[in-house]
């Protein structure tokens, strides 16, 4: 029987009424008495000298209040990079300034020039086209391996070339990584492209900002994902405030996806201005300007080879990727390609020998940073994609050729510097053998090509590192934040209990999941338990949400506040019941005295705590509220199995997903239809990569994919229902829930079991094409079978 | 600036303005109803859907204008005055049709004008119908779902889960 509460029950989603009623209350619904509006002139060029810049005629206009431009912000911090990473060579990596507005020259479209503020948004906008602009254009840099090339043109005048970093990560040795290759029995080898998306949350980025000079306080409500992260960033770095001075709230969000953790201009520009104008200040993106502003994701460009002896076990792997940074460096763009990706590329198997290579690459394109799975997508990505086509070149069965290669003892450590500590992937395996009905597979091909269409299954595996992160490993690493959080539990005399907590709900349910956990550990009912987050005034700290973190590290945070609210509970309960502390237990809200018929219950201890006639007030306080900070012993690492079916029409090249099928290993879960709907989301835009999604600058670096008209997501009509199976389950050895995170697997696991459905499908109609780029659009696939 | 009168979820509401703001833009901007919301600026996600004159419309799409006179119904109307959900909304509720909330209000009216034409819709109709509803969250498995319920059809037996 299915639990009806606690961890592991699927209770209904308690922010769900105000979401469907439109009662929620998201950045942009929120108005400030007497605030104007910003609008932000941006660059309509990818790269260019500003030459002039006269606002002189849009200050005269109606409604304005003030334009600000670069000039306005000399003295001023940039935006700051949250990654330094070390090249080859031990040397730090280029790190060019950000500033608010541009200094001097442009790097992208969309780089904002001047801003500004006036009555009305109409107004605003209307003075911004007002500003006389004299840009004296310069090449754009579009191409990562031209941006490489000796004279190429520099994106940033005081760096000494468009390279970033050079980095390095597992067997430093060439010549050892050479000697693997030239043992190998079979060596197979995939060039590719992990194309650049852009993430679209559907909810725009809103800031807005507001200052009382009566206190000299200042409030930015913000769509962020990490509020103490912005307050952090923003008040040190950015324009040296003091942090008790700033509150930053970020209430509800729509939809974050990675592009919502990072600290962005258009934030400290808002807070910034308020004060300057003493006026509140709002910015509400436009979805075009969305495009141009929030940071995109991928955008890889890789060689990797992948050696097998004769028995076709892989003996060595070496990747060569060039990983484009976009024209300034995001608050976490760094880390994506290096820790968050290399990391990654063993995968679910024991192969000894792994090299990976990274070169990072400026362009005049907008910043690139973290996007669901953030280098673990593109790790898995050009990994299991390699292994397929490698299979396929020895002639075994894919999934034999994994389940040959598996890791199956734990802890394991991987070559490149990660320690699995649990797993099961040939259990997993087993699981989506049944879940994805293999066994019928041959039947419904028969039934495919009866109509004309060629029918393909592609399976593939995953891991991911999640529950980022442990504070000392990541600060090793490069990391200039640690990467613990925060919780307070504070019982109320009552018995009700609010938890503050540093994990940010953007549509993931935490309002609804971590009460059931707090709930179970008490005894009470799970409407007793309230969940407060986004505001640095009302939470204690907080590394935000991303990377799968928020259970695995802010409900670790949770349940020893908790633990430590439940010491003191029995301390108390002892007190009133005159035992000993240590022969309290607590079961379902009631405190009783081991071997005893003597009780008291939840709402009598609590109660006492904050009414301490009878209290041992010389060994306790009075109250109950206690606080954890939880920094994790190591990742977690959800891993799993995933596979899709697809039919391609042979006319057309048109690829329809007809079945899909996860086998997932997250651990323990605490509300199953939360993790489900977790699984479809990123499956969704997993496919939606694979299929449909691809963010493309042409040759002068304008975005040509800047509209909903033209960037394409998956639709209603683009996806199938989904089978998701979370049955296989290796609790995570070093978190008191056992839980891995679940948040980014289905967008890490989904686009190679499509592109290999793909390629077995063509493969099955006798063409031998070994890769397709995404995304795999019937101009592609139809251009392969003929090509 | 011209006044705009209209009836909005049976309430008749009036405002001054200019000949450029949207329907979308009047009710969050001046009734402050704000939660029919805005995800694009070329009328393809459908966050803002809602109803004029008993039809789903884009509200971006169409001028403060053009509704004179006319009856707009909005997610802040199809709750019941005690605040029970209705029956789509609850579906949505039970089967985890949303999860960010953005696109729900657009998603919500959409079903709802969806069951009045077509009152048992199959899983292709109710995906072809919401081809101008974007949802980044769900990867739509769930809505769909929703929807199909919300019309009474048993959807126990969709693919597991
Ligand atoms: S806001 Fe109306 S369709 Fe996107
Ligand atoms: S629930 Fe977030 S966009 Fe649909």
């Amino acid at each position: 029987m299915p639990k009806d509460s606690g961890i592991g029950a699927s209770p209904k989603r308690r922010e769900d009424v105000r979401f469907l009623t439109g009662a929620g209350n998201y950045t942009d619904d929120i108005n400030v008495n007497g605030q104007a509006y910003v609008h932000f002139l941006r660059s309509d060029v990818a790269h260019a000298k500003i030459n002039g810049l006269d606002t002189s005629a849009a200050e005269a206009m109606p409604g304005v209040v003030r334009i600000f431009t670069g000039a306005d912000f000399e003295g001023v911090g940039g935006m700051p990079c949250g990654w330094q990473v070390t090249d080859r060579h031990g040397d730090p990596m280029q790190e060019p300034p950000h500033p608010i507005l541009a200094q001097g020259k442009v790097r992208h479209v969309g780089d904002p020039i001047a801003a500004v503020v006036a009555d009305s948004a109409e107004q605003a906008r209307d003075a911004a086209e007002a500003i006389v602009l004299d840009l004296e254009e310069l090449p754009a840099v579009v191409n990562m391996k031209a941006a490489l090339e000796d004279g190429a043109t520099k994106v940033h005048d005081d760096l000494t070339s468009n390279l970033c970093y050079d980095w390095v990560l597992g067997e430093t040795d060439d010549a050892a990584v050479q000697k693997a290759f030239d043992d190998a029995a079979h060596v197979t080898t995939l060039e590719l492209t992990n194309q650049r998306l852009v993430a679209n949350p559907m909810e725009p980025r809103v800031a807005v900002g507001d200052y009382n000079r009566g206190t000299d306080e200042h409030t930015l409500y913000t769509t962020s994902q990490n509020p103490h992260v912005i307050r952090l960033l923003m008040c040190a770095f950015v324009l040296g405030l003091p942090e008790h001075k700033v509150r930053v709230i970020a209430p509800d969000v729509g939809g974050g996806f990675g592009t919502k953790i990072f600290h962005y201009a258009e934030e400290a520009f808002c807070t910034f201005a308020a004060k300057a104008c003493n006026r509140p200040v709002k910015w509400t993106a436009s979805r075009s300007e969305a495009f141009l502003s929030d940071a995109q994701g991928r955008d890889h460009v890789t060689k990797i080879e992948l050696a097998l002896d004769k028995d076709n076990n892989f003996t060595a792997l070496r990747t060569n990727t060039l990983a484009n940074m976009g024209a300034y460096l995001s608050t976490f763009s760094s880390s994506v390609p290096t820790w968050l990706h290399g990391t990654l590329m063993a995968g679910n198997y024991k192969t000894p020998v792994i090299q990976v290579n990274v070169k990072a690459v400026f362009t005049t394109t907008v910043p690139v940073d973290a996007y669901r799975g953030a280098g673990r997508p593109e790790a898995t990505f050009q990994l299991e994609r390699v292994i397929d086509k490698a299979a396929r070149e020895v002639g075994v069965d894919p999934v034999a050729l994994r389940r040959q290669n598996f890791v199956t003892e734990f802890p394991y450590d991987t070559p490149v510097a990660l320690t699995y500590d649990t797993g099961d992937y040939n259990g997993t395996m087993d699981k989506l053998e049944v879940a994805a009905d293999f066994a019928g597979f041959a039947a419904r091909r028969a039934e495919s090509e009866k109509n004309g269409k060629l029918r393909g299954l592609g399976v593939n595996c995953y891991i991911e590192a999640c529950g980022i992160a442990p504070s000392n490993v990541v600060g090793m690493l490069g990391a200039r934040a640690g990467l613990y959080d925060a919780a307070t539990v504070r019982v109320n005399a009552t018995g009700s209990i609010s938890v503050m907590v540093g994990a940010h709900s953007h549509g993931q349910g935490h309002e609804t999941a971590f009460p059931q956990v707090v709930a179970e550990m008490i005894g009470i009912d799970e409407s007793q338990v309230e969940i407060v987050h986004g505001d640095t005034s009302k939470i204690p700290f907080g590394m935000g949400t991303y990377g799968s973190r928020s259970l695995a590290v802010c409900g670790s945070a949770m349940v020893r506040a908790t633990e430590k609210i439940i010491n003191k509970a029995k301390k108390i309960a002892a007190h009133l019941m005159e035992a000993s502390d240590a022969d309290i237990e607590l079961k379902d809200g009631v405190f009783s005295v081991a071997g005893t018929d003597k009780s008291v219950a939840w709402g009598d201890v609590t109660l006492t705590a904050y009414v301490p006639h009878n209290f041992p007030l010389e060994d306790i306080e009075p109250g109950l509220e206690e606080t954890a900070f939880y920094d994790p012993a190591n990742f977690t690492y959800p891993a799993g199995a995933y596979a899709c079916e697809v039919e391609v029409d042979p006319e057309t090249g048109k690829v329809t997903i007809e079945r899909f099928a996860a086998a997932d290993d997250f651990g323990n879960i605490v509300n199953p239809m939360i993790v489900d709907g977790q699984v479809h989301g990123g499956i969704g835009q997993g496919i939606g990569q694979a299929l449909l999604e691809n963010c493309v600058y042409d040759d002068s670096g304008q975005l040509l994919s800047a509209s909903y008209m033209d960037y394409a997501m998956p639709r209603a009509d683009d996806v199938p229902f989904y089978t998701v199976d979370h049955s296989s389950q290796t609790p995570c050895t070093h978190n008191p829930l056992g839980v891995k995170g679940c948040g980014e697997a289905g967008a890490i696991g989904s686009p190679p079991a499509v592109v290999n459905a793909v390629i077995d499908a063509l493969q099955s109609g006798g063409k031998d094409v070994g890769h397709i780029d995404m995304p795999v659009s019937p101009a592609r696939v139809w251009a392969a079978m003929n090509g | 600036m011209t006044q705009v009168s209209m009836t909005v979820n049976g309430k008749a509401v009036s405002g001054d303005v200019e000949g450029r703001t949207l329907l979308s833009s009047f009710l969050r901007d001046k009734l402050g109803m704000t939660g029919t919301h805005v995800g694009c600026d070329t009328s393809q996600c459908g966050a803002c859907v809602v109803h004029v004159d008993g039809a789903a419309v884009k509200s971006c799409t169409m001028l403060a204008l053009e509704a004179e006179g006319a009856s707009v119904d909005t997610i802040e109307g199809q709750a019941a005055a005690d605040g029970s959900l209705n029956a789509i909304q609850q579906a949505f509720q039970d089967h985890h049709g949303l999860q960010c909330g953005f696109c729900t209000p657009g998603m919500v009216m959409s079903a709802a004008a969806l069951l009045k034409e077509n009152p048992k819709p199959s899983e292709s109709d109710v995906r072809e119908y919401l081809e101008g509803n974007i949802c980044r969250c769900t990867g739509y498995h769930n809505i769909v779902k929703a929807i199909m319920a919300a019309s009474g059809q048993d959807v126990s037996a969709i693919a597991a889960e």
